[in-house]
């Protein structure tokens, strides 16, 4: 394919500046600050935990997306694609506020105490005992700065390298540093899939200190892999359809966006029913607990509307090409699953708080406002400052060129 | 120049079709969009690798095989369920680990199986059906010329049973889309 293919006209490439996305950063700003401000004003009146809970599930939701986002760059090298490469800056933005959410992270480590079971001083259960030697503070901090450590790590060299081949002229610098993220890329995923599989043993597992799944690790990777693939379709269709980037980011891409989003959505239903179907089976008290809290009263409620509005209804809705190449129809879709991966996400946490019942407060949507505001600010912000994608990459021309047969 | 042989006298009623030679995917692509555009029907292209978007050039329909294989996923999932549902509540009754008859959770993986056999065997029984396969035996075969297909040759074949076919004036279409060779069919 050669380099005129792709039409590199600068409308295309950067947003304009009269442009509605490029308002987005500071209206988002505004809302972040004004959600958190409202969550502190609100926690005042309520418990310190129920304050972390809901900033905690926030929080998660969130930090999947990012994560997700990281996953989505990794593979993108691993596997050397080339479709990917005009959809990968919008993942790189989603990846660059890991440091926000690191920051964002401190309530949650500073208020462990008040989150998790086996951190409230002397543990008198015999089973939480015996997982005290990985289940204890300082351990906890240690744990979660490594995280941090590798995703940011992670996200930085992966952004910078794309950055530099923005603004590189020569060609062979560009084929060296794709080659350098190639090289860096398995490692990357190694770390990351650990990285993310204990910082869901951690952060969400740990929230019921008796009860261990070695799925939480999938389970939340599938998730967050759910939300990226809707994220970027989401984005991708808006853009299309206020006319930017209409021939970087083409129908293809939509259908590959689409087609991903819809294999994870079954890779997501297929492993949260294998861990029930386990433990269903199995009928140990220890295991069945999680499910017995989630499978009564309104929380039953809840588990239905997850399964059939976070798979059923996906299932089908996305299940056809001309939904996937009609960017209004995917933008809904897109929509939907991200509204369902945050009940996903408040189906995992809140349980462990309000045993009784689903109990939806206005803290749980500040929280999220809050948070959520922030990090789309940074998101913008980045979508408005550099290339909307990697002009430098020696295959973007591969990439604008991608059909589906 | 293009060439036009007669292999020999052929009688209206022997003849299958008029085969053309062009010698690269452009020259099919747009001579496709051409015999599309003269409104012919029963004809189709022979290339020896896919040729990108040429269902369109030609002026295909979308493939019915999805369809099929939706359909058939479902019924092969309903199946499944509905066969576990009448083997453990209706027809042999046991209860298994105090759990009840009816214990969907268990079903759901042979519901699962069942539907993605039954889907992949639309797929691949439907695809065969749909391309017409296997067919021992095409008149194309009796070209010498067409072998070349399987190597670096491309072809258009369009059949006298199309409504559309008059002899000479077809022939002059190919000749005029850019067929390098033309020749006649036996049927």
């Amino acid at each position: 394919m050669s380099q005129a293919l792709v039409d590199l006209r600068a409308e295309q490439l950067h947003l304009p500046k009269t442009s509605r996305w490029c308002k987005l950063a500071p209206v988002f700003g505004g809302l972040g600050i004004a959600g958190l401000l409202t969550a502190l004003l609100l926690a005042g009146q309520t418990t310190l935990q129920h304050f972390l809970f809901s900033y905690l599930t926030a929080y998660l939701y969130w930090l999947s997306l990012a994560l997700g986002g990281l996953f989505f760059v990794l593979l993108h090298f691993l596997i050397r694609a080339n479709w990917s490469v005009s959809v990968r800056r919008m993942a790189e933005n989603v990846t660059a506020t890991l440091p926000l959410l690191a920051l964002l992270a401190l309530p949650l480590l500073l208020g462990a105490r008040h989150i998790f079971p086996w951190a409230q001083g002397v543990v008198s259960d015999p089973v939480v005992q015996g997982k005290a030697a990985y289940l204890n503070l300082p351990f906890f901090y240690l744990r979660g700065g490594l995280y941090f450590a590798i995703w940011l790590g992670l996200a930085h060299f992966f952004y910078r390298w794309s950055l530099k081949q923005d603004r590189s002229e020569d060609a062979e610098l560009k084929e060296h540093l794709t080659g350098q993220m190639t090289r860096f890329a398995p490692l990357g995923m190694v770390l990351y899939g650990l990285s993310q599989t204990f910082a869901s043993f951690d952060w969400v597992m740990s929230l019921d200190p008796r009860w261990f799944s070695t799925m939480v690790g999938v389970t939340f990777f599938s998730g967050s892999v759910v939300a990226i693939m809707a994220f970027l379709a989401f984005m991708a269709a808006a853009l299309h359809l206020s006319g930017q980037l209409r021939d970087v980011i083409t129908l293809e891409h939509h259908h590959d966006l689409g087609k991903l989003l819809i294999g994870f959505v079954l890779f997501w239903a297929y492993i949260a029913f294998s861990q029930y179907l386990v433990y269903w089976y199995a009928n140990i008290p220890e295991e069945t607990s999680w499910y017995r809290h989630r499978l009564v009263g309104s929380w039953q409620v809840l588990s239905i509307v997850l399964a059939v509005g976070h798979f059923g209804v996906p299932l089908f809705f996305l299940m056809s090409r001309h939904i996937k190449r009609r960017p209004m129809a995917l933008l809904v879709g897109a929509a939907w699953m991200l509204a369902l991966h945050y009940i996903d996400i408040y189906w995992q946490v809140m349980p462990t708080i309000h045993r009784h019942g689903v109990h939806f407060t206005l803290l749980d949507l500040a929280t999220f406002v809050g948070i959520g505001g922030l990090f789309l600010a940074v998101f913008f912000w980045l979508l408005r400052r550099f290339p909307l994608v990697p002009v430098g990459d020696p295959r973007l021309a591969e990439s604008v060129a991608h059909e589906n047969f | 120049m293009a060439e036009y042989s007669t292999n020999e006298q052929l009688p209206d009623e022997k003849l299958w079709g008029v085969l053309a030679e062009f010698s690269g995917p452009g020259d099919i692509f747009r001579a496709c969009e051409r015999v599309r555009d003269a409104g012919y029907t029963r004809w189709d292209s022979y290339t020896p690798y896919p040729v990108r978007n040429l269902d369109k050039a030609m002026g295909l329909s979308a493939s019915k095989v999805p369809w099929v294989v939706f359909f058939l996923g479902i019924l092969g999932a309903v199946g499944g369920m509905t066969l576990q549902w009448w083997a453990s509540v209706v027809e042999y009754p046991i209860v298994y680990g105090a759990k009840p008859f009816f214990s969907w959770q268990a079903f759901v993986p042979v519901t699962f199986e069942l539907g993605v056999l039954c889907a992949s065997l639309a797929a691949f029984f439907g695809l065969l059906h749909f391309a017409r396969l296997p067919q021992h035996y095409h008149p194309l075969f009796t070209s010498e010329r067409f072998q070349g297909v399987t190597d670096d040759k491309f072809f258009i074949a369009i059949e006298a049973a199309d409504g559309k076919f008059n002899l000479q004036e077809t022939v002059d279409l190919l000749r005029s889309v850019g067929a390098t060779q033309v020749e006649e069919v036996a049927g």
